[in-house]
């Protein structure tokens, strides 16, 4: 396994961020029971994130990077092994680490401004509504406010929840393959558009997905998962200033190692 | 085009009418039986309006409705967030709920006697009897089918146990428990039509009971079902006007 | 779903069993600290039902009001499928007659029992008349529903496969609306079982209905009273859990995948 040092790290992108280590994973093991036998999901994952980063976990479906992010969240509790935040041991989903799940995730009962200000319960009605308008403009549903998610698209309704993510103000974005849904001209908008927000509020961002292109158009590290058991079986540091040229030999040859790292010629 | 859509408005006009004549037919061919034509009972249903005994017996039935079902919907939806919520709790009660379930509310008329005495409060007993363990399994069973995002997502923004339920777990589950009240109210039409049978001296099942007692008057009995009926439907296209208002505003029926 | 998710295997049987135990404790001293001579404690009900099974008396109310049940539903199933099947498939047909069942649906089975001792007398058939009715209409409802909720997309693949009409029907529409319609059944089945105790307390004087009722006519016997319903309860349960059975069955279970 090769694990990237953060000197090594030579792109101009690269956030000029605090001390290593915002997120740290530490021999983290996650095991089901199905129907009495022990399933392991994910064996000794080592990995650490540093603050402001954008790190995309690659794999193919079923490698267990969903698990590996649900239990970087909280949600899951690892058989062996720990998630730390800010040195902190994680126990259980916090504010602020919010998980952005696919637009499934928007509650289907508020308007978009409901759903925006659903964290927002401590502040002032007026402030509530004064950050609110922020990031509906932030994410370009200017007129949409009052709108359910039903009468939304998928990439809007995308948009609403990372939104209602950011408007909480978390120090970590996690997203599980937030774009798998979406048509694949929304998919390249939504892109640019999480760039973008990722560059005017320097997040740190953990992005699940299974598609290598997507991965190496926006990681600053790409941790390649081998599956069953998940395993960290390459971490690929993308040394390209945003915004990005996807026809650059350079581009290619990253893409191209990673493809056959994961075992694919790239002829079909 | 028009004249289709008039035609197609007219079939089940057609079709009642059919029937309506196939009863008066069968009655005329059985002069000797005691059941009435829709001609009689008709003038039944005319008979009972100049008293303002029907107007009585309506309210006097809606009235118990009112509140056993009320009840039931102010304690089955508290306690069916809590038990869906909560596994271990739903295992535990469990077993009860379900023995309880299958026993039909008339039988629970001689403790409703024994506890309320013959009248207004037994009935209310009854219909929320009959109302309060539909209502609590149809919330259970709605908690339980919440996608788990949207409990993961409520729990991430911090939320505790009781603002996820009502801010999360009781909007998600309004849609089917809004089908789940109309269901509810039907049972407790039902019910109060029959626990007025045995257990108190007003209301429409009442009505029906003492017509036939008192004198066979079998006119009255069918004219106290015909009101029934209607009474029933008038409920049922309220709950539903309501169910069609709030699945409109969220658009998301939940169709299989 | 809930946070702590892992329930350890034993928990499946010690919380039942713990809550029941409760249960019957509170009802035990409910009764003992009211001081109440008329409602029955646990053991008491106990008792009266041993001495009713002594006597067979039990056995023969129980039989009574299944073979009732069974009788008034399978005849509302026979009668019901075809007619909800038909009404679904023809949308014409079902706006003509919709109406009129929608008017005769809110009417309770218990309101016909006069018209049903009218027409049958007082004694097996005007209960049966009764189960009938009440499983008939929620029978032909789902019916219609299920068929209708078919997709289209179904009947477009199986038409285009060269069957004929009634071939769809059988072959494609019934099967895919089998899963809903078998959920509408059951709910008929638990209508069924709860109109022939009250048809039974008021129709005829057998059966489980009737024990109630005349427990508490002759005597005051609350210990039969509650035992009786103990039984409907029990009973029910079990007609309920053998239709879930029903609903296992391989071919039927794919509709069954969101349960569970």
């Amino acid at each position: 396994m090769i694990r990237a040092s953060a000197d090594s790290f030579t792109g101009d992108a690269m956030p000029r961020a605090s001390a290593a280590g915002k997120l740290r994973v530490e021999n983290l093991g996650v095991a089901f029971q199905r129907e009495g036998a022990t399933l392991p999901v994910l064996d000794d994952v080592n990995l650490s994130v540093r603050d402001g980063e954008f790190v995309c976990l690659l794999g193919p479906s079923g490698c267990g990077k969903s698990t590996l992010l649900n239990a970087m969240a909280g949600f899951l509790q690892p058989t062996s092994g720990q998630v730390l935040v800010d040195g902190e041991v994680v126990r259980g989903p916090d504010p602020r680490r919010i998980f952005v799940f696919q637009e499934r995730g928007v509650f289907p009962w508020l308007t978009v401004a409901g759903n925006i200000g659903f964290g927002l319960g401590k502040l002032s009605r007026e402030e509530r509504a004064k950050r609110v308008q922020h990031y509906v403009q932030m994410v370009g549903l200017q007129g949409f406010e009052k709108s359910y998610p039903h009468e939304l698209s998928g990439g809007m309704k995308q948009r609403v929840e990372v939104a209602r993510a950011l408007a909480v103000n978390p120090d970590v974005l996690f997203l599980d393959e937030p774009f798998g849904a979406l048509d694949s001209i929304t998919r390249m908008v939504m892109r640019s558009e999480l760039l973008r927000i990722w560059e005017a509020e320097r997040k740190t961002i953990l992005f699940v997905t299974h598609d290598i292109d997507e991965a190496v158009q926006l990681a600053d590290r790409v941790v390649v998962i081998s599956a069953r058991p998940g395993r960290i079986q390459q971490i690929v540091d993308v040394d390209l200033q945003h915004p990005r040229d996807i026809s650059s030999p350079r581009y290619l040859k990253l893409r191209d190692g990673i493809l056959s790292q994961i075992g694919l010629a790239h002829r079909i | 085009m028009n004249t289709l859509r008039s035609l197609e408005w007219l079939r089940p006009v057609l079709f009642l009418l059919a029937l309506l004549v196939a009863w008066q037919l069968a009655v005329f061919l059985h002069p000797h039986q005691l059941m009435p034509g829709p001609w009689k009972t008709a003038h039944g249903i005319a008979d009972l309006f100049p008293h303002g005994l029907i107007a009585r017996y309506v309210v006097a039935s809606v009235f118990r409705v009112t509140w056993g079902f009320f009840l039931a919907v102010l304690v089955a939806i508290p306690l069916g967030l809590v038990i869906g919520w909560c596994q271990r709790f739903e295992l535990a009660v469990n077993p009860i709920l379900q023995i309880l379930r299958p026993i039909s509310p008339l039988a629970w008329i001689p403790i409703a006697i024994l506890w309320f005495g013959v009248g207004d409060m037994a009935a209310i007993f009854l219909i929320f009897i009959g109302c309060f363990l539909p209502l609590l399994l149809a919330v259970i069973d709605a908690v339980r089918a919440v996608p788990a995002v949207y409990i993961n997502a409520g729990r991430n923004f911090g939320l505790k146990p009781v603002a996820l339920m009502r801010r999360v777990l009781y909007p998600a589950i309004v849609p089917r428990l809004m089908t789940g009240l109309r269901i509810t109210l039907g049972i407790a039409w039902l019910v109060v039509v029959a626990a007025e049978m045995i257990a108190v001296n007003s209301g429409l099942g009442f009505l029906i009971v003492d017509a036939r007692n008192a004198g066979n008057r079998y006119d009255l009995v069918v004219a106290g079902m015909v009101i029934i009926g209607v009474v029933g439907l008038l409920l049922d296209y309220g709950v539903r006007s309501l169910e069609r208002t709030s699945s409109l505003r969220w658009g998301f029926e939940e169709k299989r | 779903m809930t946070p702590a998710s892992r329930i350890h295997p034993v928990e499946r049987w010690l919380w039942p069993i713990l809550a029941t135990a409760v249960f019957l404790l509170l009802w035990h001293y409910a009764v003992l600290w009211s001081g109440t001579r008329i409602f029955p404690s646990p053991r008491e009900v106990e008792l009266g039902l041993s001495q009713l099974t002594h006597r067979g008396v039990l056995y023969r109310d129980i039989v009574d009001s299944l073979r009732r049940v069974a009788i008034g539903y399978l005849a509302a199933v026979g009668a019901g499928i075809p007619l909800g099947l038909l009404l679904g498939w023809y949308p014409a047909a079902e706006q003509t007659v919709n109406p009129a069942i929608q008017l005769l649906r809110p009417i309770s089975p218990i309101a016909w029992i006069p018209v049903a001792i009218l027409f049958f007398g007082v004694g097996d058939d005007a209960a049966i008349f009764l189960v009938f009715l009440g499983a008939f209409f929620p029978i032909v409802i789902t019916c219609v529903d299920a068929v209708s909720n078919v997709p289209l997309i179904y009947r477009r693949a199986g038409s285009n496969f060269g069957l004929t009409a009634p071939q769809v029907l059988a072959r494609v529409v019934f099967p895919a609306a089998l899963p809903q319609i078998l959920v509408g059944l059951r709910i008929a089945l638990g209508i069924g079982w709860l109109v022939v105790v009250a048809g039974e307390m008021i129709a005829v004087n057998s059966g489980l209905g009737y024990l109630i009722i005349d427990s508490r006519n002759s005597g005051k016997r609350y210990d039969l009273v509650v035992g009786a319903m103990l039984l409907i309860g029990i009973i029910g349960l079990a007609l309920d859990a053998v239709f879930r059975r029903l609903e296992s069955i391989k071919p039927v279970r794919w509709g069954f995948r969101h349960e569970s």
